[in-house]
């Protein structure tokens, strides 16, 4: 049983929680347990944002990380260690606005003011980052930093304006060092060990040991999927074991051309490592999912998921990905088409575990695009997502690498589309013999984002978007093949 | 009954607190999270927590509910179906056919997700664990549903009778007319997405009576709804409500079966009983916007002046009557838009499917009714090879006085299409930006723009005219500090701040001297829905009334102290003066409390003039009307479907704005929906069982502000209303909801960009990606239409 509380940072104080359940989300506790109601319940699934709150971390250098997260799907043994901040945070109850708050009432920027909250924790993380940063926002970056927080009646021109209004009075700033002295004092709590069913190992060899043993407990990562099972589903979940607090899970390394990412690294942080190395995947990185959602999800988490209509299997599928697994202290490594058996399905062994994702570096030879089709451009679904990668010398196909989601029950290859390319010279004669080849690849199925023949499709239009883009004779610029293309991010 | 209001009673000079761009009343609490919404209300001790469960057939009879194992998990207080109401068992607003659970054996199950059974427990998490065992213990034989329109229609199944308003000789006008369109068009319905979800939570209290604390547009109908069902009078039961996250229509008539359900069942425990939807339950159970289908034929000119049209109208009723005949009603009076229409047949049918019961949203048909014919003016546009605005232009209401007549026979008194329109054309560029589009597109292979202007008319009055009507009560205390009290409801329109202005604005007193409370149904009686956009006209008027008598009294005592006329004394600023002489307004006010003169009041309102026979579909339904106009640019990917929207121009009629920010929002955010509803937001039922796919913001997509487009700029037309309206401004709660019609059409218009000219473009809504890109498969393999030979 439980060795000790949950302890985090919550307005100025730490704060003990026992007798929770594991699975008792941080909302419930601010709203039902701490009396805290500024923070609201949209929809419980982490796609509407009234719920939103930033949870504060030692960054490593001596620094406060905010992150914001959906509070309705971070289970609360989660927050243990950290510093949790709620709206009420931010100005005292018969006090001055925060400048953040202070824009949005200058600016109009509630009308049914239930959302608000949330847009006011997500201005407020970005206005802390860039004021530590020296930076500001553009209009753009606001809008991305608001992808997760849903307003139903402002039409949003309010909410972006008082977003660069919230500059204007820039002295205003958290204190962070108390909440990181607090934060100190925890760090030298033991790490959480059955919690009513909740293990929060900080060790690679802890997590691996207590992962072989405990077979039939479930590794939880952002809990972005896993917290849908317990508030949609109601599902009881096993024994969990907690893959946020491991160090070694969030390494991102290059090494000998490899680019490593730990499993348990957030999927913000594995994307921006990604479009580091190739400036074409920002838009698909933008795309996926939403920034609370990408602060708690993780890369593994995604391609463990096996979902097919997962995001990042077609990239990285694409970039000849190799996913490396561990049971005890044993790794191997597949190639990331490898792992996929079926409909949900991998080649995980019972206590195995994902361990990181590599990724060699980009060769100068190699044209590589991204494309995500959705009904919304923020934090939707694919319809379908394609990640096209080919290996060119003097205009000819030597290797190709055509990944695509929402396409069959898993992630995977075209291969029949990849032989009809290899060895052509990659013209117009190639792209419609490849597009061709492609109805062989693939028999998606109709559900609600499209039909079969839409994404069949579209699969093929988007082989000609990308032959636009890369082709020798007269390529076309992004601006050009797609509504999304942003001359500067 | 109605005082003449703008008969200037002595206006204060220097007070015109109406016309100020106050913040929302509530907006410091909104952005610091201490507003209290009915969830964040503390909870009283020994709440317990109500959980429905639903139906998992779309269609079937109840053989049986085996109720009994749920009440033995962990945390089950209760488990009860129709069975256990005492009352009625109806929450249908109009039609009693709206039943709150669905029944016991030999019942109807009529949707996928209507509640059949409720369980309450100590916690809610128990509740929904019960809860949702609704398949295990619901026996219940399938039966073949019907869950699109058309198909209902075909069966002749509606949920109301078929309606028809005629004018002059559509079938003639259509025969004889130089050139004839037969067109289909089909458009989606819409969630409303309230951020706040349905909640009612419901406390037993003294001698028999309920108090219920509800998420609701109508209290009223709640209470009446509440006594009904428990068996009681309705003074017996007691609604209030201070604010919603969120309303859009959605909690005008749906939040009664929530308010049934938690008074029932705290009525049978004698407990305070929360009922909270899960947002998935919310999409399951409850109705929202009607999908429409149009069946359309038009005789038209060669400058595409529309001569005859004849329309069929289906909407998605859903399972219940529901709101869906004033929702068609006002399809059918909003067919004609900005449009003069000499012969007309419009023909509307409310089909009965086996799916949610829908209801109003947000322009409450008249989007609906609307976009149908600017449907047919953007293919009459194509096919006589004009720019589409032009062809509308021809089109327009008046000037002529014979050309401003409504289909249902009410005189266009306020005509402001073409002054507006025209300011819009102007400010918005539209004719350079024409040809700049049409440069871009020529040398754009893969990516296309387009351009649309799209006007609005939109009438203001509930169409049912005993509805138009509202009470307010307004105290003064002796420290000079004032309470409002009023029908309407808060749900984020600023309907609270603009009746507060209207109050300090009457008694020339400091806005933040006057506090609105929640709306109490033992406050003021007999209310009507928050609906309509009617809330300031009908509400503000009201208080207005109500200030007047207090000002009034007042002015008497100030008159008698100073020995002056009381028509002298003025008010402002929170002094009173006559002559040379001041006084504060709170030292007024204790001369009067010690002359035992009443410091408070009662107001009333009832919208004067209008008439309607619901027959025949004719008379003045509308007191006044509301104008618009936008004009929006797109861009369109011809390989994927793909869209963005670059930029859009809104001007507003907003009449004399009471508060310009406010209604600037409303415009703002009513264009962002109205362009989500044509666009993104697509719902989506199985085609074999009838299960709503699309039931949570992971699968219903509204938009962010990614989707707001880069440029945006917003104005109101400057032109108080020509009708004696609350200080001469117009309601602005919907209207501007049709401004996002410019979205799509520039998305048609940049589809069909993609093909010939004079192509159709066989574009639905929604206008999702695979809709845009079936699109531009049509044009792109369509033949040139022949354009009809110039006269």
């Amino acid at each position: 049983m439980s060795t000790r509380p949950i302890r985090f940072v919550h307005r100025g104080h730490v704060v003990d929680v026992r007798d929770v359940p594991a699975t008792r989300s941080l909302l419930d506790w601010l709203r039902e347990d701490a009396h805290c109601t500024g923070t609201k319940e949209g929809c419980a699934e982490g796609d509407c944002g009234a719920c939103t709150v930033v949870l504060g971390a030692a960054d490593g250098q001596g620094g406060l990380q905010l992150r914001t997260v959906n509070a309705c799907i971070q289970f609360l043994p989660t927050v243990d260690g950290k510093a949790v901040f709620a709206v009420e945070d931010l100005s005292p109850a018969a006090g001055p606005l925060h400048p953040v708050q202070q824009a949005m009432f200058d600016c109009h920027g509630s009308q049914c003011g239930f959302c608000t909250p949330g847009f006011v924790m997500s201005l407020w993380a970005c206005r802390e980052q860039h004021l530590a940063a020296g930076t500001r926002p553009s209009r753009v970056q606001l809008a991305d930093a608001l992808a997760g927080n849903l307003c139903r009646c402002t039409g949003y021109r309010p909410i972006l304006d008082a977003g660069e209004r919230m500059f204007d009075d820039g002295q205003t700033r958290l204190a962070t060092a108390p909440v990181l002295q607090a934060l100190q004092t925890l760090a030298a709590d033991e790490p959480l060990r059955d919690f009513n069913g909740f293990w929060a190992p900080r060790t690679l060899a802890e997590f691996a040991a207590l992962r072989a043993d405990r077979p039939e407990a479930r590794v939880l990562a952002g809990a972005t999927d896993i917290g849908l099972w317990v508030n949609k589903q109601l599902r009881v979940l096993p024994e969990l074991i907690y893959s946020g607090n491991v160090a070694e899970l969030q390494a991102i390394t290059i090494d000998k051309g490899v680019l490593e990412i730990g499993a348990a690294a957030s999927l913000e942080a594995a994307w921006a490592a990604l479009a580091a190395q190739w400036p074409q995947l920002q838009e698909l990185w933008l795309r996926f999912a939403s920034p609370p959602v990408r602060h708690a999800g993780t890369l593994g988490g995604n391609v463990a998921n096996g979902s097919p209509i997962g995001d990042s299997p077609p990239v990285l599928m694409a970039l000849d990905a190799q996913i490396v697994l561990q049971r005890g202290d044993v790794q191997r490594q597949l190639p990331l088409p490898h792992f996929y058996t079926g409909y949900m399905q991998n080649q995980l062994q019972p206590g195995e575990f994902v361990r990181a994702l590599r990724v060699p570096l980009p060769k100068a030879w190699t044209q590589m695009r991204a494309y995500k089709i959705s009904k919304r451009f923020d934090s939707d679904i694919s319809a379908l997502c394609a990640g096209l990668a080919l290996d060119l010398d003097d205009g000819v196909v030597r290797g190709a690498r055509l990944a695509f989601g929402g396409m069959a029950a898993t992630v995977k290859r075209a291969r029949a589309t990849e032989a009809a390319l290899v060895g052509h010279p990659w013209d117009e004669n190639t792209l419609a013999a490849a597009s061709a080849a492609l109805a062989s690849d693939f028999q998606p199925m109709t559900d609600l984002r499209a039909s079969a023949a839409y994404r069949l499709q579209v699969a093929q239009n988007l082989l000609r978007r990308f032959w636009y883009e890369t082709r020798a004779d007269q390529p076309l610029p992004a601006q050009a093949v797609s509504v999304y293309a942003r001359e500067t991010i | 009954m109605n005082k003449p209001i703008d008969a200037p009673l002595q206006l204060p000079p220097n007070a015109r607190e109406v016309g100020r761009s106050r913040p929302h009343e509530s907006a410091a609490a909104h952005v610091a999270g201490r507003a209290p919404y009915t969830d964040d209300l503390p909870e009283l001790a020994g709440t317990l927590h109500a959980a429905l469960g639903l139906s998992p057939l779309a269609h079937g009879l109840i053989q049986s509910l085996d109720l009994a194992p749920l009440r033995a998990l962990p945390g089950v207080v209760d488990v009860f179906s129709a069975g256990a109401i005492t009352g009625a068992n109806d929450c249908g607003p109009l039609v009693h056919d709206d039943p709150i659970l669905a029944g016991e054996a030999g019942a109807t199950l009529r949707y996928l997700g209507q509640p059949v059974f409720v369980v309450v427990a100590r916690s809610r998490d128990a509740a929904r664990r019960a809860a949702a065992r609704a398949k295990d213990v619901i026996r219940a034989e399938p039966r073949p549903a019907v869950l699109d329109a058309p198909a209902a229609h075909a069966l002749g199944q509606y949920v109301v009778p078929p309606m028809h308003l005629n004018r002059g000789n559509a079938r003639q006008a259509i025969d004889n007319a130089p050139h004839r369109l037969t067109t289909q068009f089909v458009v989606g319905g819409q969630e409303q997405f309230y951020l706040e979800g349905q909640i009612a939570y419901a406390m037993p209290s003294e001698q028999g009576g309920i108090k219920v604390w509800c998420s609701t547009q109508h209290p009223s109908e709640m209470q009446h709804l509440v006594a009904h069902a428990t068996g009681r009078a309705a003074h017996a039961v007691q609604v209030e409500g201070r604010r919603m996250g969120g309303g859009f229509g959605g909690k005008e008539s749906q939040s009664a079966l929530f308010a049934c359900v938690a008074a029932v069942a705290a009525d049978r425990l004698q407990r305070p009983v929360k009922l909270r939807l899960d947002r998935d339950d919310d999409f399951m159970v409850t109705g929202r916007r009607h999908g429409f289908h149009f069946e359309i034929e038009a005789g038209h000119d060669d400058e595409g002046r529309i001569l005859g049209a004849e329309v069929t109208m289906i909407s998605n009723a859903g399972h219940s009557a529901d709101l869906s005949a004033p929702v068609m009603t006002r399809a059918l009076c909003h067919f004609d838009n900005a449009y003069w229409l000499p012969h007309v047949a419009l023909h509307g049918y409310s089909a009965r499917t086996n799916t949610q019961s829908n209801t109003a949203f947000r322009g409450f048909g008249g989007p609906q009714g609307a976009i149908a014919i600017e449907h047919l003016l953007d293919a009459v546009a194509r096919r006589v090879g004009r720019d589409a605005l032009d062809v509308r232009r021809v089109n327009f209401y008046g000037p002529e006085a014979d050309r401003l007549t409504t289909p249902y026979g009410q005189p266009v008194t306020d005509n402001l299409v073409q002054p507006l329109v025209a300011q819009l054309e102007a400010s918005s560029h539209y004719r350079a930006r024409r040809e700049a589009i049409t440069r871009f597109n020529a040398s754009s292979p893969v990516l296309k723009k387009g351009l649309a202007l799209t006007p609005v008319k939109f009438g203001i009055s509930f169409n049912v005219v005993h509805l138009n009507q509202a009470g307010a009560l307004v105290h003064i205390y002796t420290d000079g500090s004032v309470l409002v009290n009023h029908g309407g409801t808060e749900m984020g329109q600023g309907l609270n701040t603009k009746v507060a202005q209207v109050v300090a604005h009457e008694l020339g007193i400091p806005f933040d001297r006057v506090r609105v409370s929640a709306t109490d149904t033992q406050k003021v009686a007999n209310t009507s829905a928050t609906a309509a956009s009617t809330g300031s006209d009908l509400n503000g008027k009201a208080a207005q009334d109500a200030s007047r008598q207090l000002r009034e009294r007042l002015a008497a005592v100030a008159a008698q102290h100073w020995q002056g006329e009381a028509s002298a004394v003025r008010f402002d600023a929170g002094q009173v003066s006559l002559g040379g002489q001041q006084m504060g307004f709170a030292e007024l006010v204790n001369l009067a409390y010690l002359a035992r003169v009443q410091l408070w009041s009662d107001g009333f309102y009832a919208t004067p003039g209008l008439s309607w026979d619901r027959n025949t579909l004719q008379g003045r339904p509308f007191y006044y009307f509301a104008y618009g106009a936008a004009v929006a640019e797109v861009i369109v990917d011809t390989l994927s479907g793909e869209w963005k929207l670059l930029r859009a121009d809104l001007l507003h009629d907003a009449g004399r704005s009471l508060n310009p920010a406010l209604d600037i929002g409303q415009v703002e955010g009513a264009f962002i929906q109205g362009m989500g509803w044509l666009t993104m937001e697509e719902l989506v039922w199985h085609p074999q069982s009838g299960a709503l796919l699309t039931h949570a913001p992971s699968t219903y997509k509204i938009p962010t502000a990614n989707d707001a487009p880069q440029v945006f700029r917003t104005a109101l037309f400057d032109a108080p209303a020509a009708v004696d309206s609350i200080h001469r401004s117009k309601a602005v709660g919907e209207p501007p909801l049709l401004l996002g019609f410019a979205a799509f059409f520039a998305i048609r218009d940049a589809v069909a960009a993609a093909g010939d000219d004079g192509a159709d473009v066989p574009l639905n809504a929604p206008a999702t990606p695979e809709a845009i890109l079936r699109a531009v498969q049509a044009v792109q393999s369509s033949p040139r239409v022949p354009r009809p030979a110039a006269a």
